[in-house]
């Protein structure tokens, strides 16, 4: 049988505020145990929860760029269940109106475009951390983390591969930082997946029964676990089995999932609104300055690369893929007008390439978008060839010099030779000298043609124009 | 609807509460009688009445996104029945 994989992913994404969302606890990242934990926190006896505006504002800015509903009111309820790092014994979440409901996010798979529906995206705050090591025998709880904002991005089961779930995640994960909403850092879990696996017969509507995987933090583990997950029901379901409703963990060690929990031992978690919080009104004014603030967005980006600069929609994805490397284009494109193109092929090439092999962000390229554009300037024009390009920039990267090209180009001899009258006088001398290659040549031996090219690069040390030399040779054999 | 003793222990188990079965049978007229209150109010026509979420019919007041809070971790963990390293120590939980 012909199986067909479902899947429909849960992104928790930590909000970038400086603050807690119900506390003024900060949210930074590393600090000694409960030192970031105040008494709302602790959830010590008569504190009152109250709503950080930051947080809020970026769940408004997620809902504009996916094209959801701004739900007002929105409503905050009680999700109840007991654990040593929710020291409430509920944590805030939203049940019913939460703020964002709906909206699309494009995704790109082997080339071809689809639409992912989401149901909803929701605040919810974060628990603490236990931990297990030995206490004599207890756990320790630390309580900084507890508060933390979080949005909760819930998508429709409308992916069908591990393939198309990574896509989504990473589509949703450039976004987020896109708009600035949260730092996407996987190991610190700013961003976490738990993705919803279901397999039925291909061709049927009913879906099956699904499985929970939660806490991936990583796109490959994502991948790995929904394939695993996978390939395990539909082994269950062709030996005649059935698939039992549970949430699972994916170990990475052994790649395999195992059973968290059962459905029936799963918390009913007997939701209700907090009577803490009042609703919350989003006026229509504040949800229109906020679109002000919007940048344009990646698929809008995406879409103007392609139509206005005649870019594939492989560099177009690629350029986009975060905001730094797209606004590190166009501040390139700006000084070399109609030169997309060669801008693309360098900044995704050596600029990309630089920058992963030292593992450094776009914001601390050394070469900053007008030096690199002085550089593909001067092969534009002639003056270098790609290759010398190349010597000079890495010279740049390395801070050599001061960084000028032209003093570069000029200190390191790179200048191309592309003076006719010179390159035919080159020529004359190489062809004089190996009468034998020529003689080979008009015999009908092709290769003999790229020895006597060597020749000449190699007598003007690789500077000689090698679109004109090439000309030149052709026009003196063949003419 | 009709509550039985089981959905008592069920909610009860929940929310970490221990009851005996008397408590049980004695919890389950109360709730009953509160669950009779509720029906009578659900046969009031509501159709052209808003739903609220809370009693008051005030909204949520914002707060701006700034660190308020210093630490004060050395006093909190004054009342903690037991602390080490900063952490607060509960009995082993381990799900």
């Amino acid at each position: 049988m012909q199986w067909e994989i479902v899947i429909g992913l849960e992104v928790h994404a930590q909000l970038s505020t400086q603050s807690k969302i119900f506390s003024g606890s900060s949210t930074a990242y590393g600090a000694a145990p409960n030192t970031q934990a105040s008494v709302i926190d602790l959830a010590l006896p008569g504190v009152l929860p109250v709503l950080n505006k930051g947080a809020v504002e970026r769940a408004i800015k997620l809902g504009l760029s996916v094209g959801a509903k701004i739900n007002s009111p929105s409503i905050f309820a009680r999700k109840n269940y007991f654990y040593p790092d929710l020291p409430k014994g509920y944590q805030i979440s939203q049940y019913e109106l939460p703020v964002v409901q709906g909206g699309n996010i494009q995704i790109q798979v082997d080339g071809a475009e689809k639409n992912v529906r989401l149901t909803r995206a929701h605040l919810e705050e974060d628990a603490g951390k236990s931990l297990h090591e030995d206490f004599h025998g207890m756990s320790g709880i630390d309580l900084n983390r507890a508060g933390t904002p979080l949005l909760e991005i819930v998508s429709e089961p409308d992916m069908r591969s591990s393939a198309e779930a990574v896509a989504y995640a990473k589509t949703l994960h450039a976004l987020v930082r896109w708009i600035g909403i949260c730092d996407g850092n996987m190991q610190e879990g700013s961003f976490r997946c738990d993705a919803n696996v279901s397999v039925r017969p291909r061709g049927t509507e009913k879906l099956g029964t699904r499985c929970e995987i939660k806490n991936l933090n990583s796109f490959r583990f994502l991948e790995k676990a929904i394939d695993y997950e996978a390939r395990r029901q539909i082994e269950i379901l062709e030996d005649g089995g059935s698939i039992r409703q549970e949430t699972r963990l994916y170990d990475a060690n052994k790649d395999e999932t195992r059973t968290m929990r059962t459905k029936e031992d799963a918390n009913d978690y007997r939701y209700f609104p907090d009577p803490d919080l009042l609703p919350l009104e989003i006026p229509q004014s504040w949800i229109d300055q906020i679109k002000q603030t919007l940048p344009e967005l990646p698929q809008a980006r995406r879409d103007r690369y392609i139509s206005a600069f005649a870019l594939s929609a492989y560099d177009a994805s690629v350029l986009t893929s975060s905001r730094e490397m797209a606004d590190y284009f166009d501040a390139t494109l700006k000084q070399l007008p109609a030169q997309a193109k060669l801008c693309a092929n360098w900044i995704m090439g050596e600029i990309s390439g630089q920058l992963n092999k030292e593992g450094i962000e776009m914001t601390a390229c050394p070469i900053t978008p007008s030096q690199l554009a002085e550089l593909l300037a001067r092969i534009h024009d002639g003056t270098i060839s790609g290759k010398a390009a190349k010597t000079v920039f890495e010279s740049m990267w390395n801070g050599e010099l001061d960084k000028n090209v032209d003093a570069i180009i000029e200190a390191k001899g790179l200048k191309q030779i592309s003076d006719d009258s010179a390159i035919e006088k080159l020529v004359d001398q190489v062809l004089a000298a190996n009468a034998q290659q020529v003689a080979d040549y008009r015999n009908g031996k092709e290769k003999a043609f790229n020895s006597l090219i060597g020749q000449i690069m190699k007598a003007t040390q690789g500077k000689a124009n090698p679109a004109q030399v090439n000309a030149m040779l052709k026009k003196k054999l063949d003419g | 609807m009709t509550l039985s003793v089981s959905d008592v222990k069920r909610v009860a188990d929940l929310a970490y509460i221990e009851i005996d079965e008397d408590e049980a049978k004695e919890t389950l007229i109360q709730l009953s009688g509160i669950f009779n209150l509720i029906e009578t109010m659900q046969a009031v026509d509501t159709s052209t009445v808003e739903p609220m979420s809370h009693a008051q019919s005030v909204v949520q007041r914002l707060r701006e996104d700034a660190v308020t809070e210093t630490d004060q971790r050395e006093l909190y963990q004054s009342i903690a029945p037991q602390v080490e390293a900063g952490l607060y120590l509960v009995p082993q939980v381990i799900e």
